[in-house]
């Protein structure tokens, strides 16, 4: 009906466009800046050959795909590949099933569940830099506790963060800490909207916790899951700080991702390569992409639902 | 008949419920273990699980060295929070409620844009910035971080504004309010809780933020905490009761949303488009 008035009314219909653009004008203008221009700027980047005095007096000299052929041909590319596959599969595996578990066992109320799972988000809500360097501290192979309490159960030192046996798993278990909070509070919340009657109705029909969750849980909890993976993978992709606080993604590219590489080159070196940086960057938004628009679908399909 | 059953799976599932917030909550435990432990106890084997004999020489370390990080950062979080709230509010009234053409794209685009990883980001601000003199300035910081909050401010705001009811605003408008006096009059007063929920969240992100602190401003002087503590590690790794100490305190802010603002937060995560 509305709609209906809107075009009736024609000139006060326009005014009202006009309104509502005016009103919309800040985003449009502030995405045009700040998201589309940088973006802009990325691509821009990666088909020159930027140094840093051509950055400044602006003068680089156009490549073409010159600095994409080159990082695909890196030796970093194929182990920042893989590094960034385990890494965040595994990131969003084990986030997926410890936050699953932990939102079924809060699901029903008992005493202290209100605060023991607030308590849970705490991870989620400390700057990275304070949970980057406790868990450095922590791993430390000579004074950390991870390896005193190890060494309690007569396991030897494990130089977790200097040995590229184990850097990215060691990466990979501080992400972990840090993703279960988000899956918890999404799942716990996905649970919520699953009928009582279906648990009781089961229950009547003698089916044990094993099989409800089985049978009623997780089939039920499907789009919600899709959609807490997608999420969790589009974030993990793009993760730096994290990495590049423990490891530097090192020893050795051992635990380099291609998100860490784009900064080691760009940022993280005495000497910036920004073309070769911004075109793994830019790779990188290409696989984000491909994953948002699964999400994106998801999304559709669920409100269609 | 379900009562009494029910009474002791409770008392053991809240036992089982705080051993699992002490293994997940270790390291932060550990963190302010290792913020009260002397110098010459950070090497001690095996470590002190106990503070029984705690030092605050990496507090006075921390706040001597450290106070203006913490008053950059707390500058810098309020300055992100304004500019995502101008930019944001209006945007979120225009989509729920005045239906611009082209409303659906741009549900489309923030949507994107929650996808671009911030180091692609980090290098096309430093490509802008180096050239307008930008780089190393609060102000360049405040509008990188900022990206990080507005897309899901939008969001939220949208989909909290469509909730309110179209009559409160048609009985605004036969008053004679025009469309600028029912936003102000009537939307923001109604969107209190989810300017709230905005609000903490891109303080929080800006706070926690290391990847645009760490390469628009990696020259500064005026740093924020984030890099504070980053340059700290670099510098001398064993003053770690320091380093922790310093950890503690910037993580004041995220203890205080936890105990202050607990249902806001929530509200925000399962928004679904939160940042993790």
């Amino acid at each position: 009906m509305a709609a209906l008035v809107t075009r009736a009314g024609g000139a006060r219909g326009r005014s009202r466009q006009w309104t509502a653009l005016a009103f919309l004008a800040p985003l449009v203008i502030y995405l045009l800046i700040f998201y589309a221009y940088p973006l802009y700027r990325n691509i821009d980047l990666s088909v020159h050959d930027y140094t840093p005095r051509a950055f400044v007096q602006g003068d680089p000299e156009f490549t073409g795909p010159a600095n994409y052929l080159d990082i695909v041909s890196d030796d970093t590319f194929l182990r920042a590949l893989r590094n960034t596959a385990l890494f965040t599969l595994g990131s969003i595996a084990a986030q997926y099933a410890l936050g699953l578990g932990l939102a079924v066992f809060f699901h029903r109320h008992f005493r202290l569940s209100v605060v023991l799972r607030a308590l849970f988000l705490v991870p989620w809500l400390l700057p990275l830099i304070v949970s980057a360097s406790t868990w450095s501290w922590m791993l430390n192979s000579e004074n950390g506790i991870v390896n005193s309490v190890l060494q309690a159960f007569g396991i030897g030192q494990i130089n977790w963060l200097t040995s590229p046996d184990t850097s990215l798993l060691s990466v990979t278990i501080a992400n972990i800490w840090l993703g279960i909070p988000f899956n918890l509070v999404i799942l716990y919340a996905g649970l919520q909207n699953i009928p009582d009657d279906l648990y009781e109705a089961a229950g009547l029909d003698g089916a044990n916790a094993w099989q409800r969750f089985w049978r009623i849980t997780f089939p039920l909890l499907r789009p919600v899951s899709a959609i807490t993976l997608l999420l969790g993978l589009i974030y993990t992709l793009k993760v730096v700080d994290i990495i590049w606080i423990m490891t530097k993604g090192g020893p050795a590219d051992a635990s380099t991702t291609l998100a860490t590489w784009s900064y080691r080159e760009a940022f993280g070196t005495g000497q910036p390569d920004f073309s070769p940086a911004a075109a793994v960057g830019n790779l990188l938004i290409l696989i984000a992409f491909a994953a948002g628009l699964v999400h994106v679908r998801l999304q559709r399909k669920e409100a269609n639902a | 008949m379900r009562g009494p059953m029910k009474a002791p799976t409770r008392a053991w599932k809240t036992v089982v419920g705080v051993v699992l917030v002490a293994v997940m909550l270790f390291p932060v435990y550990w963190m302010f273990n290792v913020s009260l432990t002397k110098t010459g106890d950070m090497r001690a084997d095996p470590p002190h699980w106990f503070p029984w004999d705690p030092t605050f020489e990496g507090y006075a370390a921390a706040l001597g060295q450290q106070l203006p990080a913490l008053a950059t950062s707390l500058f810098i979080g309020l300055g992100t929070v304004a500019l995502t709230l101008v930019v944001a509010l209006p945007a979120g009234y225009s989509l729920a409620k005045l239906r611009p053409r082209g409303a659906g794209v741009m549900d489309f685009l923030l949507l994107v844009a929650q996808m671009i990883p911030a180091v692609v980001m980090a290098m096309g601000f430093y490509a802008i910035y180096i050239r307008l003199g930008l780089l190393n300035t609060v102000a360049g910081l405040i509008v990188a971080d900022s990206t990080l909050a507005v897309p899901f401010a939008v969001l939220l705001f949208r989909a909290f504004m469509a909730g309110i009811p179209r009559e409160l605003m048609a009985a605004a408008q036969i008053d004679g309010a025009g469309t600028w006096r029912t936003f102000r009059s009537i939307i923001l007063p109604l969107s209190r809780n989810s300017v709230i929920t905005v609000s903490l969240f891109a303080f929080l992100w800006a706070w926690s933020d290391f990847i645009f602190a760490s390469t628009l401003n990696r020259n500064s002087d005026v740093i924020p905490i984030t890099l504070g503590i980053f340059r700290y590690i670099g510098n001398n790794t064993t003053q770690w009761n320091s380093i922790m100490a310093t950890a503690v305190i910037a993580s004041i802010p995220a203890a205080f949303l936890l105990v202050i603002a607990q249902r806001y937060i929530a509200a925000g995560v399962t928004a679904g488009a939160v940042k993790d």
